[in-house]
């Protein structure tokens, strides 16, 4: 006690008002014996500095007893506020204002102006004569080659065989540290249509680089989430060389378009439909989802699928004009960076600020 | 109605597919215009540049060989002129005295045209060879017989239009760098500055130099880089001290020419930068790119994106008008009816009040936004105030 007085005393000397509230605290401490309790914080509230928070007291005890107090306090003060709500809403009964509708991400939708509209002649024209054209009207039929980065390891060899057994007509060749831009001119003599290079660090895929090629786009990819075949679970047997069908869900605006073209072009035009082998690219907040599936349709309105083949998740990163040239190519998108911006560029979607 | 609001239009965009697209910013719409109603890729525009008599006409080049005169008065394409000669699309176009054209293609020639419109085709008056891979011609401003040429490998040049067949300067490389190699050149945009005889040209090898025709040295005077990127499009500022280049990952900077150090940073583009304008007084600087969008940004006090707007095509080149009337447009009358008499009302009471606004800058918007409000009162003397 004279130990406690004694402190007071020399706080009144110094006159600091922090000081002066511990020394209060500190009384409230040694009267209570250090018990819980809840009560007595009005009155300790009061004595408090303005601009004072639970979070600049040192002691770690006792700051945690401070903020188990004030939770405690905020619950029961929330719990009060909702009962009284709700007893006012049975009071107004018919009356009552409709309730609040919570915001979820769906709700926030705001309309993308880049989005397509069907029935626009321009952006109908510029698909119409871009450089994806050969292929829609069926003059060209894609052939594809697979290669990596140089000196790949086991995953993404496996994955380049399991994606040329997903993606009829094409070729695996290995990659023999030659340069790509050696190797696109050899490509276009050849008659490929299109080139993915999977880009590989630490021994797993983590890049695609998908260049569409007479002197198309390049779009690169980051990629994530791979899943072999053998690590697919409930999966089915090999996929046949039936070639498959192709869903492409979500690329509504002018940019997803452009990508959605991409990946239509890499499949032949018609598919087999005795195969029932379905290639789905799902763009949802711009990420891609990449899954191929088997169907059988049970009755009418089931169907039962199995998944077969590698799964994998891809981001755009950046849409280049003209077959593949980081340094000196012209971009049309570039993924910029922004930390509190939360647009998606793929699909009709942006969240209100 | 589209004719007539033709003519308010802040910036004119060439796109990929052959159409020219007017922008009109008080208003938020942009128009399409194409010389035969449908757009077509072979007449995409590559190349835009006011005509004669102020701003009321403007020639497109088009990919297949063609200058087009376009009215900003009527609001459609008037004529054409076939300029053939040389490979690939106009690098420049340039206009003399309201009736010679000069025109540069890809390859390196480089023609003056007597600009008839009841001739179809004629030989040009003037033709040079500046050399292949030209990437841009531009003629001075303040002396219409200069033009300028630089490209890959092809180191700048002005020549003059009424003297010999040489250039009147020819810029050197600068000195092997480091590892004694060859500095490679890549003039991508080339720029007179005002009030001297110095240029500047951005290169695709992310440098902006500076050349003095006036000093002994031919090889630059100034030279910085901004970033790692080509720099695709170049101009200059209000004040004339600094250029702002795009480069083709989007990204817009300042750059001081008294230090040569990088000022400011514009954000937003996401594209390939093709096209970029500023206004001659006002600190407002218009970027058009592949990504579709052409954006107005304010460059000073308070620097930002002004306007956005989402043009379907992928933009070539831009020209933005250099009038000092922005906001102070006549506004269109609702009753046709009443359209004589409220004209001149209203052209009465912009004259009187013009001079008023313009004394405050911040002010302006603030003031004119109340005139305008004025005006919408006063126009209607007949119907219930709202």
């Amino acid at each position: 006690m004279a130990k406690a007085g004694d402190k007071i005393g020399g706080s009144g000397n110094k006159g600091l008002k922090r000081k002066a509230a511990t020394e209060e605290r500190q009384e409230a401490a040694v009267a209570e014996d250090g018990t819980t309790e809840s009560g007595v914080q009005p009155s300790k509230a009061a004595a408090f500095p303005p601009g004072f928070s639970v979070s600049e007291i040192k002691n770690k005890q006792r700051r945690h007893l401070m903020f188990t107090r004030w939770k405690q306090q905020q619950r029961k003060e929330k719990l009060a506020a909702k009962k009284k709500l709700k007893k006012e809403r049975e009071a107004l009964g018919d009356k009552a204002p409709p309730k609040p509708i919570p915001k979820t991400i769906d709700n926030q939708r705001v309309y993308d102006e880049t989005t397509v509209d069907p029935n626009d002649e321009e952006v109908a024209y510029d698909e119409a004569t871009d450089e994806f054209a050969s292929y829609f009207n069926r003059q060209t039929s894609p052939k594809i080659l697979i290669t990596t980065s140089d000196r790949p390891h086991g995953r993404t060899v496996r994955l380049c065989e399991q994606l040329s057994t997903v993606i009829p007509n094409s070729h695996v060749y290995y990659r023999r540290g030659l340069a790509l831009k050696k190797i696109i001119p050899q490509c276009i003599s050849r008659d490929f249509t299109d080139l993915i290079v999977i880009n590989e660090d630490r021994k797993i895929p983590n890049g695609l680089i998908l260049s569409h090629l007479p002197n198309g786009p390049t779009a690169h990819f980051k990629m994530s989430s791979v899943r072999l075949r053998k690590e697919i679970k409930r999966r089915g047997k090999e996929p046949t060389e039936h070639i498959p069908e192709i869903i492409l869900n979500n690329f509504t605006t002018r940019l997803g378009h452009s990508v959605g073209r991409m990946f239509a072009s890499l499949f032949p035009h018609n598919p087999q439909f005795t195969g029932r082998q379905v290639a789905t690219f799902h763009n949802q907040r711009d990420y891609i989802f990449f899954r191929f599936h088997r169907y059988i349709f049970k009755s009418e309105k089931k169907v039962g699928i199995q998944e077969l083949g590698p799964r994998f998740t891809l981001k755009l990163r950046s849409l280049q004009k003209g077959t593949f040239d980081s340094k000196y190519g012209e971009y049309e998108w570039v993924h910029k960076v922004c930390a509190y911006s939360k647009k998606s560029h793929l699909e009709n979607f942006k969240r209100m600020e | 109605m589209a004719a007539a609001a033709a003519r308010w239009n802040h910036v004119w965009v060439g796109t990929d597919t052959g159409i020219l697209k007017g922008v009109n910013l008080q208003r938020k719409q942009a128009a399409n215009f194409t010389p035969s109603g449908q757009p077509r890729r072979e007449e995409a525009v590559s190349a835009l540049c006011w005509g004669a008599g102020g701003e009321t006409q403007i020639l497109v080049g088009c990919a297949d060989g063609t200058v087009k005169h376009f009215s900003t008065e009527e609001g459609r394409f008037q004529g054409q002129r076939h300029c053939p000669g040389g490979e690939g699309m106009f690098r420049g176009l340039a206009q003399v005295d309201g009736s010679t054209l000069i025109t540069c293609v890809d390859s390196g020639i480089l023609r003056v045209w007597h600009d008839n419109d009841k001739e179809a085709s004629s030989d040009p008056l003037l033709e040079l060879r500046v050399g292949p891979g030209v990437c841009r011609m531009r003629q001075d401003p303040a002396r219409p017989h200069l033009v300028a040429t630089g490209g890959k490998e092809n180191a700048l040049k002005v020549w003059d239009l009424q003297g010999s067949e040489e250039p009147v300067f020819r810029a050197k490389n600068v000195r092997n760098d480091w590892l004694d190699l060859r500095v490679p050149i890549w003039d991508q945009d080339i720029q007179f500055l005002p009030e001297s005889q110095k240029l500047v040209t951005c290169t695709g090898y992310h440098q902006v130099r500076v050349y003095d025709p006036a000093s002994p040295q031919r090889r630059p005077v100034l030279e910085a880089t901004y970033g790692e990127y080509p720099l695709t499009a170049m101009t200059l500022t209000p004040g004339g001290n600094s250029v702002i280049v795009g480069n083709t990952h989007g990204q817009l900077a300042e750059i001081d020419l008294r230090q040569g150090r990088l000022l400011v940073c514009l954000k937003g583009l996401a594209g390939s930068v093709r096209g970029l304008q500023c206004h001659p007084s006002k600190p407002l600087l218009a970027s058009c790119g592949l990504d579709r969008v052409l954006r107005v940004h304010r460059i000073r006090n308070p620097r930002g994106l002004d306007h956005k707007v989402y043009l379907k095509s992928q933009l070539n080149c831009l020209l933005l008008s250099g009038r000092d009337n922005w906001e102070d447009e006549p506004q269109e009358p609702q009753e046709p009816n009443k359209v004589p008499s409220e004209d001149t009302e209203t052209d009465e009471l912009w004259a009187s009040l013009e001079a008023a606004a313009k004394r405050k800058l911040p002010d302006v918007e603030q003031s004119q936004g109340a005139l305008q409000t004025r005006q919408r009162k006063k126009k209607r003397p007949g119907s219930t105030s709202s």
